[in-house]
């Protein structure tokens, strides 16, 4: 890459960081994931696995907030802050790369099917639309009970579900950005298909995927815990599994509402992070949007 | 639950104003591709169920006898009674044939036909996911008038700050917490609202036993109205401020008609045509969410039923239940798409 290009690039980064500070709500969601994300990264210097087992509890059986456990424990005397901490690690891992298999898949499907012309483009769009009308949760609770509950299916069940939507979006903006002479000029030059699509159509809608990123990362978030709320996912300490878990033994007839509240509080807290961050984004990268709002 | 919202975009977009003059082409052409399109979607749903129920890790006979004691000769009767012994490919026909004929196959829990199951449960959810709908849809659109043509006002600012903490809210977490405040009570204040169920176990007759249906209700309901209702109002406020800079709203301003007037008579209509469509073409999220609430709130409705279902396992009941909900879904999803082309002249020249 030549200078000129990466200067200017480097510019157009600085003008959209210029352009997303102003959005105070989006940059407290910032502030939020990345605490988030901080805190489940480096959690293993600090608590490892033992806060899940039920073995050796450090507490009281259904004990309220205390000093020594700040949210309580649980139904066999584990912390719930401890647990809920432990469990950001799963959450979010499972969060992140759902959203990544989804962004994937519909980013591949979306590419071709906008610049490929014939039939290859109106199957792609077919098939699309067959999964776009697909009852998500349904179908990814389905694959899941079927293919058993590990971290593996869940992520692609969520992903294989979640896709269409993506590969919508990006057909359009493929087919707005090879309208554009310069694709002309290039094919012109000799650029075959897999020059156009990645050298000029991907930095293009690049920014676009990173604000659907975001957002598919929430909504992956509340998937995979509705999941393991319904006792699809497998035994992995995660936010979901504490509030089943919760609903199991009976925290709300026990008055432990401490159970309850704190992990929900911690995918609200988390999901609505990535929303406004994934707002932002698109209110910055889509100026039609950006009146509306 | 941000992916709606980016679905519900297309058609959104769609209706932005045309420049030529809406032609009056083929509507029942139109219908009749859309059917033809769903027609083959439905022939998918049935292929794609039987090949991914046929997924199944290990032998689908010992699945379902789940480790209780049976000789061999007991599971190769068993194997043939379900057709299993059979090739692949009539496997395949034989499904395809029971599935057109609505031979839904036996639960395997219940010993009963999957079809009687689903009957008996349709009832409930119809109640209470149309209750649902018809609330979400009212006070979102009415919510969504209010804050978009009051653009930036303090009420915008509240419903959309609320309906976003919504869209971030888990369903099944909201469910259970309105469970815990209304339902258990906390520390010295009582429960005041019945939460498991559909009726008391010793429910009046007559008026009565509406009532006491009726509080049954009121929990599911309300999270189930939470949790949908953004959508609709995020999606009315933001087609309302698309035809709020329309021309035709100018000229009626012009004409000297009360604010009111061009909201109530020029403004909502249109814009109401996004937020109509989007009830059909979410249905899916709507059952979605229906399956968590009854779930939690122990309805028997179907979304119950496939929740059993997929704990026991039962496939063959989980894979009944899926293929009616897949196909509803789907039929919704047409009916949207044709009435929108019935009710938006611009839709009809595109």
């Amino acid at each position: 890459m030549t200078s000129v290009a990466a200067a200017r690039r480097r510019q157009a980064l600085s003008r959209f960081w210029a352009d997303f500070r102003r959005h105070r709500a989006g940059l407290a969601g910032l502030v939020v994931l990345v605490a988030a994300v901080l805190l489940a990264v480096f959690a293993p210097l600090f608590i490892d696995d033992s806060v899940t087992s039920v073995v050796d509890a450090p507490g009281e059986e259904w004990s309220g907030p205390s000093l020594a456990f700040p949210f309580g424990t649980d139904e066999s005397g584990r912390s719930i802050l401890l647990m809920v901490w432990w469990g950001s690690r799963t959450s979010l891992l499972i969060g992140f790369l759902a959203a990544l298999v989804s962004i994937v898949i519909g980013m591949v499907v979306g590419i071709a099917a906008g610049h490929f012309r014939g039939w290859l483009s109106a199957v792609l769009m077919r098939v699309t639309d067959w999964f776009l009308v697909l009852p998500s949760m349904v179908t990814a609770l389905v694959l899941a009970a079927i293919l058993g509950g590990s971290t593996f299916t869940i992520i692609m069940a969520i992903g294989i579900t979640t896709w269409p939507s993506t590969a919508r979006l990006l057909r359009a903006q493929t087919l707005a950005v090879e309208a554009r002479p310069y694709i002309e000029r290039s094919k012109a030059l000799g650029g075959g298909h897999w020059h156009i699509t990645t050298r000029h159509v991907l930095p293009n809608v690049a920014p676009l995927l990173l604000a659907s990123t975001t957002l598919e990362v929430a909504s992956a978030i509340v998937t995979e815990s509705t999941l393991a709320f319904l006792g699809v996912s497998s035994n992995k300490t995660s936010w979901g599994t504490m509030l089943r878990g919760s609903y199991d033994y009976g925290a709300a007839t026990q008055g432990a509402w401490w159970y309850i509240l704190i992990p929900g509080l911690a995918i609200l807290v988390v999901v609505m992070a990535f929303t406004l961050v994934g707002r932002a984004l698109e209110a910055v990268l889509n100026p039609r949007l950006r009146k509306a709002t | 639950m941000t992916a709606p919202l980016e679905a519900a975009e297309p058609a959104v977009q769609a209706a932005g104003p045309g420049d030529e003059r809406p032609v009056r082409r083929g509507t029942l052409q139109y219908a009749l591709s859309k059917v033809g399109g769903a027609l083959f979607s439905i022939a998918m749903v049935i292929v794609a169920t039987f090949f991914v129920f046929r997924l199944l890790p290990g032998d689908p006979v010992r699945n379902l006898a789940q480790g209780r004691n049976m000789t061999p000769a007991q599971l190769d009767l068993e194997r043939h009674r379900l057709g299993l012994d059979k090739p692949l490919i009539n496997q395949f026909f034989d499904f395809v044939g029971n599935t057109l004929r609505l031979d839904l196959g036996t639960s395997y829990e219940y010993k009963r036909p999957v079809l009687d199951l689903i009957g008996e449960r349709i009832g409930p959810t119809l109640l209470l996911a149309g209750t649902g709908l018809v609330i979400a849809v009212s006070l979102g659109v009415w919510q969504g008038t209010r804050a978009g043509w009051r653009h930036g006002g303090r009420f915008d600012r509240f419903s959309t700050g609320t309906s976003l903490v919504l869209w971030s809210v888990p369903t099944f977490w909201l469910g259970l917490l309105l469970m815990m405040v209304f339902g258990v009570g906390i520390g010295p204040i009582p429960g005041v609202l019945p939460f498991r169920g559909i009726e008391s176990v010793d429910a009046p007759d007559g008026f009565a036993y509406l009532l006491d249906v009726a509080s049954h209700m009121v929990l599911p309901c309300l999270t189930m109205v939470a949790v949908i209702y953004a959508q609709y109002l995020l999606v009315m406020r933001s087609s309302l401020l698309e035809e709020v800079s329309q021309d035709y709203v100018t000229v009626a301003r012009a004409k000297g008609l009360r604010d009111d007037e061009v909201r109530r008579r020029h403004a909502v209509p249109n814009a109401l045509l996004p937020t109509v469509t989007l009830v059909f073409m979410r249905i899916g999220f709507v059952v979605g969410g229906a399956v968590t609430v009854e779930t939690i709130y122990t309805w028997p409705g179907l979304g119950q039923l496939f929740y059993e279902a997929i704990v026991v396992p039962d496939f063959t009941l989980m894979q009944g239940t899926f293929m009616l909900i897949t196909v509803a879904v789907i039929i919704m999803n047409t009916l949207a798409d044709v009435v929108y082309h019935l009710l938006d002249p611009r839709v009809r020249s595109a």
